[in-house]
């Protein structure tokens, strides 16, 4: 039964080891999928290429699925399970700001490391400005404190906020990603037709 | 310009659905191991911390930030996320090698701006990113996609306010990219 580690089936020993594997399974997949480009990433706010939405829907679909399918086998504990706290406020404001440095910088901070990999000069920049942000961010600390630690609603799953069941909100997830998927698909094959394709680096 | 000339400029990716089925499965596993999701600018925040406890220790110990990742004991360094990420980017090096992408150092940008333009829109990016992850509780990879897959709200939240927000100002920006 797992989680494993948290269980005691595998000892925390192995945690390093294990940590590097599935690092480098990550590194392979975001490489490998294309997303040591940035001008690839970014294709999906300008309609022109929607890859990050496919890519990012169908891994939490599938995550999402198997983790539910390991529960009804009885194969994992979901109590276990570490549940992201939400602290309401902060986090929405921290998302905007990471949009805005998303659609400036073209990577976010998984993605920059496989770009490095492969020698993009503007991605070793990129996460020399992801140390800068959080440099600025600890030295200001003192001063946002208080908001930091604001909205907190604990560690809250989706389907307690919407008052529905995991395998509810699993389905309906599923739903809204096959529909996004379309449409997406759609609107790609017209705005390729209005922009010059381009190349990537 | 006619498909034939268009298709040499479209590098080999994978399929991006075969692409995700393979991270959804990753996730899976990593919660099925760890009990916990992937990412990636907590190894930064590691390295901020340990170089700021480097560089002036007293003022970390006493930092309300800085000592909720100090222990006398172990270096912020050696944490889980600093080996993914170190793995992370031994993948990319694998897959970039695998597939050929491997180069000397270069910028890539959009035709319309200059190598300089283009990295100093990356320096803003990185600073806003890292510093907007520490109020998201982590990125793209943490909060996003781990919180949504282990459905914490605060996922959705981030996954839905980022990328929203990178909808909402994409046409400010759009010389950057097309």
């Amino acid at each position: 039964m797992g989680p494993l580690i948290p269980l005691g089936q595998i000892s925390s020993g192995w945690d390093f080891i294990i940590a590097l594997i599935i690092g480098i399974a990550f590194g392979f997949i975001l490489e490998a999928s294309g997303f040591s480009s940035s001008r690839n990433i970014t294709g999906v706010f300008y309609g022109y290429n929607f890859v990050v939405l496919r890519f990012f829907f169908t891994a939490v679909i599938v995550a999402m699925i198997g983790l539910e399918y390991f529960d009804y086998m009885g194969w994992i504990d979901l109590n276990m399970i570490y549940i992201l706290p939400t602290y309401l406020s902060p986090m929405i404001v921290g998302a905007i700001i990471m949009g805005v440095g998303f659609i400036i910088g073209g990577f976010c901070p998984g993605t920059s490391y496989t770009a490095i990999a492969i020698g993009k000069l503007d991605a070793i920049v990129f996460t020399l400005g992801l140390f800068l942000g959080i440099f600025i961010f600890s030295e200001i600390f003192p001063y946002i404190e208080d908001f930091y630690y604001s909205g907190n609603m604990g560690n809250i799953t989706i389907s307690e906020v919407l008052g529905i069941s995991n395998k509810l909100f699993t389905f309906i997830f599923v739903i809204i990603a096959v529909i996004a998927f379309y449409v997406t698909w759609l609107i790609e094959k017209k705005v390729r037709k209005t922009i010059n394709p381009y190349k990537f680096e | 310009m006619d498909s034939i000339t268009k298709e040499k400029h479209i590098p080999k990716y994978i399929n991006p659905y075969f692409g995700g089925v393979l991270l959804g499965i990753l996730i899976l596993f990593t919660f099925y191991i760890t009990g916990r999701g992937l990412g990636a600018s907590g190894a930064i925040k590691s390295a901020v911390v340990t170089t700021v406890d480097k560089v002036a220790p007293t003022h970390t110990e006493s930092h309300t930030f800085y000592s909720k990742f100090i222990s006398r004991d172990n270096s912020p360094m050696s944490s889980w996320l600093v080996f993914e990420s170190i793995g992370v980017l031994l993948g990319g090096l694998l897959s970039g090698a695998l597939f050929g992408r491997i180069k000397k150092l270069r910028v890539e940008h959009s035709p319309k701006i200059t190598k300089k333009t283009r990295l100093i829109a990356a320096a803003i990016g990185g600073i806003l990113f890292g510093f907007g992850s520490q109020f998201g509780r982590g990125c793209t990879s943490g909060a996003a996609l781990s919180g949504t897959a282990s459905s914490s709200f605060g996922g959705l939240i981030v996954m839905l306010f980022l990328f929203g927000t990178g909808y909402a100002v994409a046409y400010f920006f759009r010389k950057l990219w097309i």
